[in-house]
């Protein structure tokens, strides 16, 4: 049995800007695979060219073996779509939508089975623009799900849902995949790739610059571990620097999230909780690991808002 | 970072999403599909308005007001209802078609649909349907009301009076789709309300082509409003059979058909 998706060289341009730039991607059938990037880096447009909807300008895409534009009657059947945002008739109650798209498969979940479990059932007849931004997401992933799909395609599938709603999505998303189902879904959260995905792609500018399973990639990107901890925000850290030996970098990465890079041992720690001391700070949530997959993509990708 | 998942306690047992895919029933799919649309059409108010209100506020008022020209002996009743039934069907099949198209795209429900099995063509049948049903409950509302008033058809041409509103309304259907299907929703809702005013009033609808100066009158009987206006007209007051508006409508439709095929984008 073939991969559930291979792309090789795919290039696609709008006007002058190209937004998909050489990619290569492989995902075995089964797989769950999370596609990282910042903003307009290809990850929807790639996404969109699997479904079908875009047109490539290079290269070979085959999605469970075929090809998305020319055998789309053949291949929608057999896969789900969970497209970014919208997706539906502003009108149209939650169960009326899901229950459309139900009728369009063979043999489908039970509509209301899955608006109850995915916490709908009480929102069965509101019209989809008076839902929530989380409870439309959760519609719009029954949607994909409904069919019994053997591949499913979620863009951003948790983004604007509440720590509980993005939870249960995660349960439902190891469920397909101990089902057997493929999951290629695109995200911004490094949790959620972390700890769902077998395989990250991280894309930037339309081409992929890192891949591999989390802790690979966490692995093969930390040369040293690194020595983590909170306090208030806007600690010196240049006299932090000054107080460790030679070599190590502190840094601030987030209002109150510090960093120390170099090799940690013993002494380093002391020090810095030492130094902590006399600052009369408490250096709270103090980890000595190796850099966390959100560490690794900042250092890919840079660090600078996209504009 | 540690956290896993389910912790422990799976949420959904076994088996529960295993791999089942295929293509529902099409009969199926086309029936659920025009069940949908025709609710969201009745339950629009501003549809609700274009499709009903505005053409039964007509009806009873051209029906009591002695404004526009009718013919000789004719009640002016007799004289209105078929012309604002062929309103009904242009102010929905076309103006409300094209609007709800123009919207739905923007808000990804066509993409969201032809991500689905739903092939593309059961798309276009499933809001045809729905247009057909909305078509027939403006008729028994506007039919009733002008019974009221003292509408008195022809029975010998009300089956082809049917046969006219059906072609009325997939002519103005297709051309809606082709108005809906290509343009921005902005440019799409101004436009169809523009083309229903111009041709409420100049296009064969309030005003029968033959009232019209010179060749006006000829070029208004070849319009889709003119034909199915002037169609109905004969039908339901003469009971005449004319094959002429039949013809004209099938071309635009035909045409219209043709064009959107090519022209309707997805979003």
């Amino acid at each position: 049995m073939g991969d559930a998706v291979e792309i090789t060289g795919l290039v696609k341009r709008f006007g002058s800007v190209t937004a998909v730039d050489g990619l290569d991607l492989k995902m075995p059938r089964g797989g769950l695979l999370a596609l990282l990037g910042p903003n307009g880096a290809g990850k929807t447009t790639t996404v969109e060219i699997c479904e079908g909807f875009v047109r490539p300008d290079e290269g070979t895409v085959r999605v469970l073996g075929l090809d998305p534009r020319r055998d789309g009657t053949a291949l929608r059947p057999r896969i789900g779509v969970m497209p970014q945002g919208g997706g539906a008739y502003p009108g149209v109650r939650a169960e009326e939508m899901l229950g459309l798209v139900a009728a369009c498969a063979a043999d489908p979940l039970d509509p209301a089975w899955l608006l109850d479990v995915l916490g709908l059932g009480g929102a069965r007849r509101t019209p989809f623009k008076r839902l929530s931004g989380g409870q439309q997401q959760r519609l719009s992933l029954a949607c994909a799900l409904v069919g019994r799909p053997e591949l499913v395609f979620l863009d951003e599938p948790t983004a604007g849902m509440d720590p509980q709603a993005r939870r249960l999505v995660w349960d439902l998303l190891e469920a397909l995949r101990a089902d057997g189902v493929s999951v290629l879904l695109t995200t911004h959260l490094m949790e959620e790739a972390e700890t769902l995905a077998d395989d990250i792609v991280i894309v930037d500018r339309g081409r992929v610059i890192a891949q591999g399973s989390p802790s690979a990639l966490t692995a093969e990107h930390a040369d040293d571990a690194q020595l983590r901890f909170r306090a208030r925000p806007g600690l010196d850290t240049e006299l932090l620097s000054a107080a460790l030996p030679e070599g190590y970098l502190v840094r601030e990465s987030a209002p109150g999230a510090y960093r120390v890079a170099g090799i940690v041992d013993p002494q380093v720690v002391s020090t810095v909780t030492a130094w902590c001391a006399q600052q009369g700070v408490l250096a709270e949530e103090l980890h000595v690991g190796k850099r966390d997959l959100e560490e690794v993509f900042l250092e890919l990708t840079g660090r600078e808002l996209r504009t | 970072m540690t956290t896993t998942p389910s912790a422990g306690r799976p949420r959904f047992a076994p088996g529960t999403f295993t791999p089942a895919p295929g293509s529902g029933r099409r009969g199926r799919m086309l029936l659920t599909h025009a069940r949908v649309e025709t609710s969201l059409t009745l339950r629009h108010g501003e549809q609700i308005l274009l499709t009903l209100l505005i053409p039964l506020a007509l009806l009873v008022g051209l029906s009591l007001l002695d404004i526009l020209p009718t013919e000789g002996s004719l009640a002016r009743v007799d004289w209105i209802t078929p012309r604002i039934l062929a309103l009904a069907v242009m102010s929905s099949a076309f103006t409300g078609q094209a609007i709800a198209l123009g919207f739905d795209r923007r808000y990804g429900v066509l993409k969201r649909l032809s991500a689905t099995a739903l092939p593309r063509w059961l798309l276009v049948a499933g809001r045809l349907a729905a247009a057909l049903v909305v078509v027939a409950l403006q008729v028994v509302v506007l039919g009733a009301v002008a019974a009221l008033l003292g509408w008195a058809p022809s029975l010998s041409g009300a089956a082809y009076g049917v046969v006219l509103l059906v072609a009325g309304t997939l002519s103005f259907g297709a051309l809606g789709v082709l108005l809906g299907g290509s343009l921005r929703p902005e440019l799409v809702l101004a436009l169809a309300n523009l083309v229903w005013f111009v041709l409420l009033l100049a296009g064969g609808i309030l005003l029968a082509p033959a009232t019209l100066p010179g060749a006006a009158g000829d070029i208004v009987a070849l319009l889709p409003s003119g034909a199915l206006a002037e169609g109905l007209r004969a039908a339901l007051t003469e009971g005449t059979v004319s094959w002429r508006p039949l013809a004209v409508l099938a071309a635009w439709g035909a045409v219209a058909a043709a064009l959107a095929t090519r022209t309707t984008r997805l979003t």
